[in-house]
């Protein structure tokens, strides 16, 4: 396990880089969500992430379960509505799984407690049209490749991405059943789900940050000091931005 | 749209404000928070009871905050379910380490918000038990919900379980109570107009000038037909028959009656429903131990009203019968 400072480094770096692409992506995820929804999932994930990028900042611990702890707080209190029980309530409570810090099995640890919490929360399961939709596969293809396929954490994550990527694609034919838009029953066909593509977004943006953080090193063994513990880093980190 | 209002985004905090200091006997305001708590909260050696919600259904929930019905009520923007940090907060402020009891509304979000916050609190240990209320018998699924929506029967579960809270009863016992009422109580509405949120500053939905939505949510979300206007007994007939219908009450049983007005609604016509829901309960043989009419679980200024049943047992007609002292609801002994 790296230290805790680099740990610390490292969820900063996500929860920037999940600020950002939120932000680039507001307006559509607004539109999205105003085919739907309600049309105000853009502007409260905007809000919710840029409170938590000056969380993170005035920070003073260092112990990554307490700064996860602290980003699914913050969206907690910044977000509302359902999504912010959602993403940042599962957050909150999946961030005990880095109590003995972040490596690359508690990453995983975190990445499926993450997802349980989501479906306890919201009831919705796959196919129902949600986030769920995109996180299911994504979790499930991260586990698999560090568990059975013995992928390093960062190709581990990157089909997770495209995992998720076939998710939030997959939203856009079904119907919804769960959530805001499962009132407009078939109406809702033809149209992405909002949920689901933002947690893709937040994962494009942990694995951009894992990338660059192990660039070239891709090839070290899994159980390297340094490698798994950063991807994992920036891995848990971003499902807690989700 | 002409509104009693300053800026629209002041209107929950402004408010409390105002509540507070019509109330300084009875009602506290948590620093920081839009959580208003009975001033002796916690009290020594009882369970506390505390509810919350979206504003803009006053006097819900904060008018029943006081001795016999809730300890802490959180206020959540207009029609928005209050944040968990905030439920969080009001939880704690009424636990004094006998438990909380949680009321909850069926609504998405709010179902969620109290949810995290249970698991906030309880990561303090604090015993925490919910009760989600989901009185609305006429859709089933709705624009905000899943499963049936909760209504002006909250507010009978809120004097139940504060009564109850109040003899002394622990934290099972009371959550039982207001399970007994859940399982006993059944609501509808009509509305008449839409409502105007401050925000958007226009009428939520359109109805014609002759039209009325019945089985219409406390949101202005959609009911369960528009009809043309009718007269106030065919409304009553209406909206106590599905109720009725839901309930399935065997002959001689004794029930409480709301007719609750929707916040735009004069008395007079709600005295005028009042007086055939009454006839309509004789006519199924049942037995009216109370009636309530007034403005309980409002919806900003929508016109119309919604009619509630609740079944009673020797338990419940006691807890109901005790003393409340609440800026909204008195029950002397």
């Amino acid at each position: 396990m790296v230290e805790e400072s680099i740990q610390r480094e490292a969820i900063e770096a996500a929860v920037h880089a999940v600020a950002e692409r939120i932000e680039a992506e507001k307006t559509y995820l607004t539109e999205l969500d105003s085919a739907i929804g309600d049309a105000d999932h853009g502007a409260n994930l905007h809000r919710g992430m840029q409170a938590v990028v000056e969380a993170i900042e005035d920070a003073e611990e260092t112990d990554p379960a307490a700064l996860v702890k602290l980003v699914g707080r913050t969206l907690v209190s910044e977000v509302g509505g359902a999504a912010g029980p959602l993403y940042g309530g599962s957050i909150m409570s999946a961030s005990t799984e880095f109590a003995e810090g972040i490596d690359t099995a508690s990453t995983v640890a975190f990445a499926e407690a993450y997802l349980a919490k989501v479906e306890d929360r919201g009831g919705a399961t796959v196919g129902d049209k949600t986030m769920v939709d995109a996180l299911t596969p994504a979790v499930h293809t991260y586990k698999k490749s560090i568990e059975q396929d013995e992928l390093p954490p960062l190709a581990a994550l990157a089909k997770a991405v495209d995992a998720a990527e076939r998710g939030v694609a997959f939203t856009t034919p079904i119907r919804a059943s769960k959530g805001r838009a499962s009132y407009l029953g078939w109406r809702s066909v033809g149209h992405q789900d909002p949920g689901a593509t933002s947690t893709l977004y937040c994962l494009e943006a942990i694995l951009d940050v894992a990338t660059e953080y192990l660039d070239g090193e891709i090839d070290r063994d899994a159980t390297s000091p340094t490698v798994p513990d950063e991807s994992a880093e920036a891995d848990g980190s971003p499902e807690g931005e989700e | 749209m002409k509104k009693l209002i300053n800026d629209p985004s002041d209107v929950v905090d402004e408010m409390l404000e105002g509540m507070v200091s019509a109330h300084p006997e009875r009602l506290r305001r948590l620093d920081g928070t839009e959580v208003l708590v009975r001033t002796d909260a916690p009290v020594d050696g009882k369970v506390g009871v505390v509810s919350g919600g979206g504003s803009g259904h006053e006097p819900t929930h904060a008018g029943y905050l006081g001795e016999g019905m809730l300890d802490g009520a959180a206020a959540g923007e207009i029609f928005t379910s209050p944040t968990a940090d905030q439920l969080e907060a009001m939880i704690q402020a009424c636990d004094a380490g006998e438990g909380v009891l949680v009321v909850v509304k069926n609504y998405e979000g709010d179902v969620m918000n109290f949810d995290t916050a249970a698991e906030m609190v309880e990561m303090e240990d604090v015993d925490v038990r919910q009760v989600v209320v989901n009185d609305d018998v006429a859709v089933e699924d709705s624009l905000y919900t899943s499963g049936r929506r909760g209504v002006c029967g909250t507010i009978l579960v809120h004097k139940v379980a504060g009564a109850a809270a109040a003899r002394g009863d622990d934290l099972d016992q009371i959550a039982e109570h207001a399970e007994g009422v859940i399982e006993n109580v059944g609501t509808m509405g009509t509305a008449l107009t839409s409502c105007t949120t401050p925000e958007k500053g226009e009428p939520t939905f359109d109805l014609g000038e002759d039209e009325i939505e019945l089985g219409i949510g406390i949101h202005g979300e959609p009911g369960t037909e528009r009809v043309e206007q009718m007269p106030a007994d065919d409304v009553a007939d209406h909206l106590t028959e599905a109720v009725l219908d839901d309930l399935g009450l065997a002959a001689g049983t004794e029930v409480l009656t709301i007719v609750n007005g929707m916040g735009g609604t004069p008395l007079s016509e709600l005295f005028v429903v009042q007086r055939r829901v009454d006839q309509l309960i004789e006519e199924h043989d049942l037995e009216v131990w109370d009636a309530w009419v007034g403005d309980y679980m409002t919806s900003l200024d929508m016109e119309g009203c919604s009619i509630t049943v609740c079944a009673l047992d020797d338990e419940r007609k006691e807890l109901l019968a005790a003393p409340a002292d609440t800026p909204a609801l008195t029950v002397r002994e």
